[in-house]
Order: structure tokens, then C-alpha cells, then sequence
């Protein structure tokens, strides 16, 4: 029991915690590239203190849907994290759990997309199209992908579906596959770099930025923390198809768990350093085009007999 | 002694008996029609709706017939769980429909001559539910469906309301043609019309089984809206009074599921290709529902093309639920059977809510357009938060219905994949990525709805002075939005009546469904899931405000790159939340622009303007009927308009018949 307890606290402590350093991370790996020296590592947990001390200037226009959905969303992506298994089975588990995750994020989708439009801007509501629009043709790709996570392992609970002991098999082409395309959804659903410039903010290119334009403060701030957790979740999520979690519970695995996904915000530091943005009309392209890695993944799967 | 099932069926004639009775003084009363027809529905189904919850609780199994008329027939009421599941939608939704009317229709002196209509159409839906033979089963059923056609052109002195209704005439009659020939086809099987006789029957060859699927998939497909059969609910949707829309979408719709369902008893167990047949089209109109969805201005077509959605996902979970059954796998039969007859209900809620919701944004801004509204949920904030439960239920979202269906029939395609092999295996895939686009793309849909309608600026200046609906409008409207929460945190109550419809439908053994009991193991984490979430989501929001405290909060106009004066004409449109996927699909769209450029020094006045048809409408109707126009035009030499030569028809075709039937006995 009281283990059990500690264990919650540890991965709540992860989930409130950790996640902002890996911005840091990201600026910094970009700044390597650019020759700068770049902001600090922690910057963005300054951003979150001064934000969360800060008033608020509200939209005339907005009702009260733009002071609700931080709030959703936020509640949404934590619940989500309660689900995904980071050091050893998640908090909570069943079986369906990956759907709940998977529903889970449409629902803080709604509410963002619906924040948006509430304030009645035509930037914000463009970004709010283009992010109804992509992350419907992402969902192709990610349903794809845990149909086939689900086959390899007769498994539909993250917890289970990660738990692989000592059987993984790395380099099995399925597996590799599966991680291309999680990294590729990681891009799309966190408004990374060939899909969304996460940098600009009053260009007409960008999709999530530009959805939050007339948040402040707090909520900013929850917004803002909202983002870190996700793309945490996220990348976690991808790193542990390589690397799963070891099911055990200790700061050995915590340094593990840190350093797969600190190697992976390196990796999308360098994506973001060598690639540019793809023009608008060709992202629902590549999302469909990772269907057909999925698939492709999910055909080996079944046709290449058990792992 | 006091027969309490006794009591129990009478109190079912006394309904029915009181919805015709306030159809007749609606009729006749001159000033009184709100108040009779409104009134007689409410009495009618809240007395109907005792009656059908009993029976489904009690599992009541009773049939009474009442022989009339010729020797050979007698028309046989009954009802068993099946029926009494549909039952419990049908006066469900029509209860509050009623309450809805009354607020509806005051004032409102062009609605009301249909009106009589309104509590026959309730009456002929509980009939077609409960009709346990052919012949009283079509007489119901035509009976449905020239009563809600007439609710249909309520406003014909419309042009378009006046195409819509008789596109819907044409649609249903065609579909009736299919079940005549349904029924028929068991009649000269088995010498009955009895249902009790027609699930006796054991061996059917498999080519008249197959035939008599397909007749029946066309047959109820239509009624129900199924992908490509659909194109009448497009248009008599928008063209019916809100209230009629809600109850048409809501549940009768669903009585093609139910003849489907109950078709599906009569015919043995059904092959791979059935079950494959209704997930490819589950799919097919899931996707293409939503697609069109997307791209509509018109709340209510675009809330009747979601009908469409999700008359594809009810029909991917029954297919699913065939798939089972031909596999041997009886947990994929129950997960798939029951999250699509879950569905059914959270459908009726939540489709019969956002009509009703949509109802109250026509009563008030007299306008179906949503590019004219905006800004609405500041002034009608009952509607508007109710609507908002409802968009987020039809896009399956936790914590709310909408999510437990689907989470069913999602946990039945995912065990499928992991269990099958081969073309079950292919289309369970295919299940799984369909339903999710769907959503996604559902998401996007009511986004756009909610967004433009509610949230931001009124976009054209509003005339009238908006305010919110009066109480008896919005008491149906909580109701619902209340069952959309009840129905996705406490779905365990309604899986024991489900278990006893599955008892009826599947041809599994007892013994097999008693797994039933697994379902619930598979429900309660995710409902726990859901009230984690719940509480957690009260727990951040409050501390979200709290952060506030003390702190100053300033107003000030929208952010839009430094512009002093915003006016509502930079929101967003619809259109243009829809474009990045129109433009996607515009393949399939095909839109047809019309667009007239400003040109010239001083431009004089430009316009823009998409129209899309509908695919199925574009590539299968319009050639077939243009088809059927040239080759049978000859017959219209004979149409004089004189009665005598019509009649002289019929005489000289009922000769021809008798002869028929005298050499060749049919």
C-alpha cells in the first residue's frame, strides 16, 4: 500500500515537475546548431513563475469558454499522464486505457480549437482550422498505430503494451517503424517543426501559437505548462517503443526515463535546426503518408509471425 | 386477482389510444390545436414510456392479437426486449419533443396545421416497434412514413420545402417496395406473417438468405440513412419544424435499425459477407456523413448528414457483432452488438438535443445559416451550454455517452484485430481507422458549429433583440444534457437491459452471453477512468481561478495584430474553418463555384458562392432517374389526368394479377 502510494507520487511528481526542462533542452540543442548560446536551460519554469504571478487582460469578445478550457485541457493531459506507464506500470490501468488516451487528447483538441474561436480573431480561428484539420488526419496514423501496437503484443493497456521484460526486440522492423511514425505524430500533435513553427507568433503560418494569442497570465501559464506535459507525454511515449520502461522503481530508472527523453527533445532539436517548415498543403500529405508507414508496420506485424 | 402484465400491456393501448384521440380534437379544435396535440403526446408517451420501461426491466415477452377484418389475418401486437429497448427511446424523446413544442409552437400559427400529424407519427413509430406481424409491420410502417412526411412540408409553401418532401416520399416508398418484397419472400417461405413463426424457420438456402439480407439492408438501410441511401435526410431534415427534426433524427431513423435487427432473427446465422457488408457501409457512411457534414452552412442539414455519421457507426458495431457471430467469437459479438444498440440510445439523446438545440437558435435569430449567427452563448447561455454538451457527446468525448458506445465498439474492433485473421481481420482494421477519422473529423465539424454559432461576434447585425428561449423549450434541453453525463458516468444500469435485448437478436446460446458480465468488467475502469477525470478536471479548474486572486484582470478589444476597431466581418468563417479539408477532398466534392470578381477602378459588387452536391446524389441517383425518365417516358402518353382511366388501370392490373395467380399461383 504504501508502496503503491509512493509510486503515485513519484509519477505525479514526474508529470508536475519535469516536463518544462525539455524545452530547455530543445532551445538549447537549436542554439548549438545556430551558434548561439541560447537561453537558459530553465527558462521556461522562469516564464511559468512570472506568468503564474501576473494579472490577467481579458477579450471583450470572449465569453466565458476562453477562461474554461486551460483549465480542460490541463486536466485532460495530466489525466492522460496518469494513464502512460513512465517507469513501471501506470497509476492507472485497464483494458481500453489507450482509447481513453487517445479521447482524452481529442477532448483538450475541442476545448483549445473552441478557446480560440471564442474571442472572435481570424488569426486565432485560422489556427484553429488548421489544427481541427491536421490532427483529424493524424488521428489516422495514431489509431493505426496502436491497432498495431495492440495486435504485436494482444494487448490494449499502455501499462501492458509497454511492459516487455527483457523480450524487446529493438530492431525488429515493425517496432522501428512504429517509432518513425510516433515521431512523426509527435511533431504534428505538439506543433513541432515541419508541420507548425513553434517560434513565430504573428505569422500566418503557425497553428498552435497562434490559437493562444489572447491568453494571459495564469492562464497563459497553465496553457503554456499544458504544452511541456504534452510533448512529454508524447515523447515519452515514442522513446519507450525502443526503450521500455524497465518495471521497476528507483532514481536509477528516473535517470533512464530522463535521458531516453532528453534524447529525443535532442533529436527534435535537430529536425527543427535542419528542416524547414513544409507548406501547408502538403502536411495532410505527409500525416497520410505515415498511414502507410503504420500500415506497413502493422502488415509486418501480422504477416511476420510472433516476435 | 390484479393481473399486474395484464395492466401493463393495456396501459400500452391506453397510449396508443390516447396519442390518436389528440390527434382527432387537435384536429378538430380550432383554437386548441397546440394544447391537444402538445398535451395528448405528453400524456400519450409519459404513459407509454411507464409501460415500456416496466417491460424492459420485468424482460415482459406478451403478444395479442386482435383478429379483424379478413379471416386469414389478424394483426398481432407484442413486445419483448427488443421492442421495449426501442420503445423506451421512442416515448422517451417524445416526451420531452412535446414540452419542446409547446414553447415551440406558440406564436407560431403557420407550424400548426401538421400538428395533428405529430402525435400519429408518435403512435405509428410505437406501433412499427411492437407490430409482431408483416402485414400490420408495413401498415405501421407506411403509416410512419406518410405521417412525418406530412410533418415534413409543414411549411410547403416553400419551394424547397415542397422538393425536400417529395425527394423524401420518393425515397421512403422506394425503400417500402424493397420490404414488400421482404415480407413477402418469408410469407410464401412459411404461410404466416406471424414474426413468432418466421424465427422458427431453420433452413434457409443460402442464396434466398442472402437475398432476403440485402432486401432488408436496402429496405430499413434507407429509413435509417445508410451510405448510399442517405439523400433524403439531407433535405427533409432542414425542411421539418425543429421539433419534428429531433424526433425524426432522434428515434425514428432508428426504426430502420430496428427492422434490421429484427430481420436479422428471422434469417439464421448470417455469413462473414453480412457482417462485412454492414462494417464496409458503417464506414462508408460514417465517413462520408461526416465529410458532407463539414462542409455544410446549414445547421440543420449539417446536423441531418451527422445523423448519417452516426447511423454508420451504429451499423459498424451490428456488423461487428455479425463478424462475431460467423467467427464463433462471442465477445466480439457482445461488445460489437451492444456499443451499437448503446449507441442507439445516446444517439436519440444527444441527436434529439443539438435539434432541439439548433430549434432554439432558429426560433430566436430566424436563421438556419450559421455564417449570419455568432456570439449567441452570451445571450442564450442555457442553450448554448446545453448544445455544448451535445457537440461534445456526438463526437464521442469523455466523460460523457457518447464516449461509452463508442469505447465498446472500439474494445470490440481492437479484440477483433488481435483475435482475427484474414478478411475479419482487414475489415476490423478498417473499422478501427474509420471510426477515428470520423471523429476527427466530427471534432472538426462541431468545433466549427459551436465556434461560429456561439463564440465571437454576431456576424451579420441582428435585427431582433436575442434573449434566451422560454422554460419549457429549455427543460428538454437539460434533460438531455443531463443523460449525456448520466449515460457516460453510470452506463453499468443500462448494460442489464442491453444483455436481455442481445438475448433476442444474437443466435448464440445463453450460456455464451452470459460473458455479459465481462462487459461490465471491461465498463467499470473506464467509468471510474472518467470520474478520476472528472474530479481531477474540478480540482485544476479551481485552482486555475484561484491563481487569480487578487490579482487584477483588465478588459480589453481582441488581440488582431494592432487593429483599433475589429469589426465581426474579420472573424473567421465557416467556410473557412471547413477549407484546409474541402480542399482536401475536393475530389469528391466537386464544388461548384460561383464567384464574380471585383474589378475595375471603383469595383462595383463581387460575390462567392460554393455549392456542393452530394456525391451519392451526383454519381448514383441522378443518372438512375434520369435513366428510368428516358426509358419509361412513353407511360406518360397514357396519363390524361382522368380518373376513369385510372381506374380502368387498376381494374385491367388486378385481372392481370388474378389470372397470375390462377396459373402460376405467384
Amino acid at each position: 500500500m504504501v508502496s503503491e502510494l509512493l509510486k503515485l507520487t513519484g509519477h505525479l511528481a514526474i508529470l508536475l515537475l519535469i516536463p518544462p526542462i525539455f524545452l530547455g533542452i530543445i532551445a538549447k540543442t537549436k542554439a548549438f546548431f545556430a551558434g548561439r548560446k541560447g537561453p537558459p536551460l530553465l527558462q521556461v519554469y522562469y516564464d511559468l513563475f512570472k506568468l503564474f504571478c501576473k494579472g490577467g487582460v481579458d477579450s471583450r469578445s470572449a465569453s466565458f469558454m476562453i477562461r474554461l478550457a486551460p483549465g480542460i485541457v490541463l486536466s485532460t493531459l495530466l489525466m492522460a499522464g496518469l494513464l502512460l506507464p513512465l517507469l513501471y506500470e501506470a497509476p492507472i490501468h485497464f483494458r481500453g486505457d489507450l482509447i481513453l488516451f487517445a479521447y482524452l487528447l481529442a477532448l483538450g483538441r475541442f476545448f483549445t480549437i473552441l478557446a480560440a474561436l471564442d474571442v472572435g480573431s481570424s488569426f486565432e480561428g485560422m489556427g484553429a482550422s488548421r489544427e481541427a484539420a491536421f490532427s483529424a488526419f493524424s488521428e489516422l496514423a495514431f489509431f493505426m498505430a496502436l491497432v498495431t501496437l495492440a495486435v504485436m503484443t494482444q494487448s490494449t493497456s499502455l501499462s501492458h503494451i509497454f511492459q516487455w521484460g527483457n523480450t524487446h526486440p529493438t530492431f525488429h522492423p515493425a517496432v522501428v517503424l512504429l517509432f518513425i511514425s510516433f515521431f512523426l505524430i509527435l511533431l504534428t500533435e505538439n506543433s513541432r517543426m515541419p508541420i507548425d513553427d513553434p517560434n513565430t507568433h504573428l505569422e500566418l503560418t503557425m497553428i498552435h501559437e497562434v490559437m493562444i494569442l489572447d491568453y494571459s497570465g495564469p492562464d497563459l501559464g497553465l496553457i503554456l505548462y499544458g504544452a511541456t506535459l504534452k510533448l512529454f507525454l508524447f515523447m515519452a511515449l515514442t522513446a519507450s517503443l525502443l526503450w521500455p520502461p524497465t518495471g521497476l522503481f528507483g532514481f536509477q530508472e528516473i535517470g533512464y526515463l530522463l535521458a531516453k527523453v532528453a534524447g529525443i527533445a535532442v533529436v527534435i532539436g535537430v529536425v527543427e535546426s535542419v528542416k524547414s517548415r513544409l507548406r501547408l498543403s502538403k502536411i495532410p500529405q505527409l500525416l497520410v503518408a505515415n498511414l502507410v508507414i503504420t500500415t506497413l508496420a502493422l502488415l509486418i506485424t501480422v504477416l511476420g509471425g510472433p516476435i | 386477482m390484479f393481473n399486474k402484465k395484464a395492466f401493463l400491456v393495456d396501459l400500452f393501448f391506453i397510449s396508443l389510444c390516447l396519442l390518436i384521440l389528440s390527434a382527432l380534437l387537435s384536429f378538430l379544435s380550432r383554437k386548441g390545436t397546440r394544447h391537444w396535440g402538445c398535451g395528448g403526446v405528453f400524456a400519450g408517451s409519459a404513459i407509454g414510456l411507464v409501460f415500456s420501461v416496466q417491460a424492459l426491466v420485468q424482460n415482459l415477452t406478451l403478444t395479442k392479437s386482435f383478429g379483424i377484418l379478413l379471416p386469414s389475418l389478424s394483426l398481432t401486437f407484442g413486445i419483448d426486449a427488443l421492442s421495449a429497448f426501442f420503445l423506451v427511446a421512442i416515448f422517451g424523446l417524445s416526451l420531452l419533443t412535446s414540452l419542446y413544442a409547446w414553447g415551440y409552437l406558440e406564436n407560431q400559427d403557420l407550424l400548426l396545421p401538421s400538428l395533428p400529424f405529430f402525435p400519429l407519427l408518435v403512435a405509428s413509430m410505437a406501433a412499427v416497434v411492437t407490430a409482431q406481424d408483416g402485414f400490420l409491420f408495413l401498415i405501421c410502417w407506411e403509416m410512419m412514413s406518410l405521417t412525418s412526411f406530412f410533418l415534413v412540408v409543414t411549411e410547403h409553401k416553400l419551394r424547397e420545402v415542397r422538393h425536400a418532401g417529395w425527394i423524401y416520399l420518393v425515397a421512403t416508398h422506394l425503400a417500402t417496395t424493397f420490404l414488400i418484397v421482404f415480407f413477402v419472400l418469408l410469407y410464401k417461405k412459411t404461410g404466416s406473417f406471424l414474426f413468432d413463426d418466421w424465427a422458427l424457420l431453420i433452413s434457409i438456402p443460402p442464396f434466398l438468405s442472402g437475398l432476403l439480407f440485402f432486401l432488408a439492408l436496402v429496405g430499413f438501410g434507407t429509413k435509417a440513412g445508410i451510405f448510399p441511401f442517405h439523400v433524403w435526410l439531407p433535405h427533409a431534415h432542414p425542411a421539418a419544424p425543429s421539433y419534428i427534426s429531433a424526433l425524426m433524427s432522434g428515434v425514428m431513423i432508428k426504426t430502420g435499425i430496428y427492422g434490421l435487427l429484427r430481420a436479422l432473427t428471422f434469417l439464421g446465422l448470417p455469413p462473414l459477407w453480412w457482417g462485412g457488408c454492414l462494417v464496409g457501409i458503417g464506414i462508408l457512411s460514417a465517413v462520408f456523413g461526416v465529410l458532407y457534414a463539414l462542409v455544410q452552412h446549414d445547421v440543420k442539414r449539417l446536423l441531418a448528414y451527422h445523423s448519417v455519421e452516426n447511423i454508420g457507426i451504429i451499423m459498424t458495431g451490428i456488423g461487428l457483432g455479425l463478424i462475431g457471430i460467423a467467427e464463433g467469437n462471442a465477445t466480439i459479438t457482445l461488445l460489437g452488438l451492444g456499443g451499437g444498440l448503446l449507441h442507439v440510445w445516446n444517439h436519440a439523446i444527444f441527436k434529439g438535443l443539438l435539434f432541439m438545440g439548433a430549434g432554439s437558435v432558429l426560433h430566436v435569430t430566424h436563421t438556419r445559416m450559421i455564417e449570419q449567427l455568432g456570439g449567441l452563448l452570451k445571450k442564450m447561455p442555457v442553450t448554448g451550454v446545453t448544445f455544448l454538451m451535445g457537440a461534445v457527446a456526438i463526437c464521442g468525448l469523455p466523460p460523457l455517452n457518447g464516449f461509452i458506445s463508442e469505447f465498446l465498439i472500439y474494445s470490440g474492433l481492437f479484440r477483433g484485430a488481435q483475435s482475427l485473421s484474414g478478411l475479419s481481420l482487414f475489415l476490423v482494421v478498417i473499422g478501427i481507422v474509420g471510426i477515428a477519422f470520423a471523429g476527427g473529423l466530427a471534432l472538426a465539424c462541431f468545433t466549427k458549429v459551436f465556434g461560429v454559432v456561439f463564440l465571437g461576434e454576431p456576424r451579420s447585425c441582428q435585427k431582433e433583440k436575442i434573449h434566451e428561449v422560454p422554460l419549457t423549450m429549455q427543460i428538454p434541453l437539460i434533460v438531455l444534457s443531463l443523460l449525456c453525463l448520466l449515460g457516460g458516468i453510470f452506463p453499468q444500469f443500462v448494460w442489464s437491459s442491453i444483455a436481455r435485448v442481445l438475448e433476442v437478436i444474437s443466435p448464440l446460446p445463453k450460456a455464451v452471453l452470459g460473458h455479459g458480465d465481462g462487459v461490465l468488467g471491461l465498463l467499470h475502469p473506464v467509468v471510474y477512468a472518467c470520474l478520476i477525470f472528472l474530479g481531477l478536471g474540478i480540482v485544476v479548474g479551481l485552482l486555475g481561478r484561484l491563481l487569480y486572486r487578487g490579482r487584477t484582470i483588465r478588459h480589453a478589444v481582441t488581440w488582431d495584430c494592432g487593429y483599433a476597431q475589429p469589426s465581426p466581418r474579420m472573424q473567421y468563417t465557416a467556410s473557412s474553418f471547413a477549407q484546409p479539408i474541402a480542399v482536401f477532398f475536393r475530389v469528391l466534392f466537386r464544388p461548384h463555384l460561383q464567384f464574380q470578381k471585383p474589378g475595375g477602378i471603383f469595383p462595383g459588387p463581387s460575390s462567392f458562392a460554393v455549392q456542393i452536391a452530394d456525391f451519392a446524389e451526383r454519381i448514383f441517383f441522378q443518372p438512375l432517374f434520369s435513366q428510368c425518365d428516358r426509358i419509361f417516358g412513353f407511360i406518360r402518353k397514357i396519363q390524361k389526368g382522368r380518373v376513369q382511366n385510372y381506374l380502368a388501370l387498376i381494374f385491367m392490373t388486378l385481372i392481370v394479377l388474378l389470372l397470375w395467380e390462377v396459373w402460376f399461383g405467384i
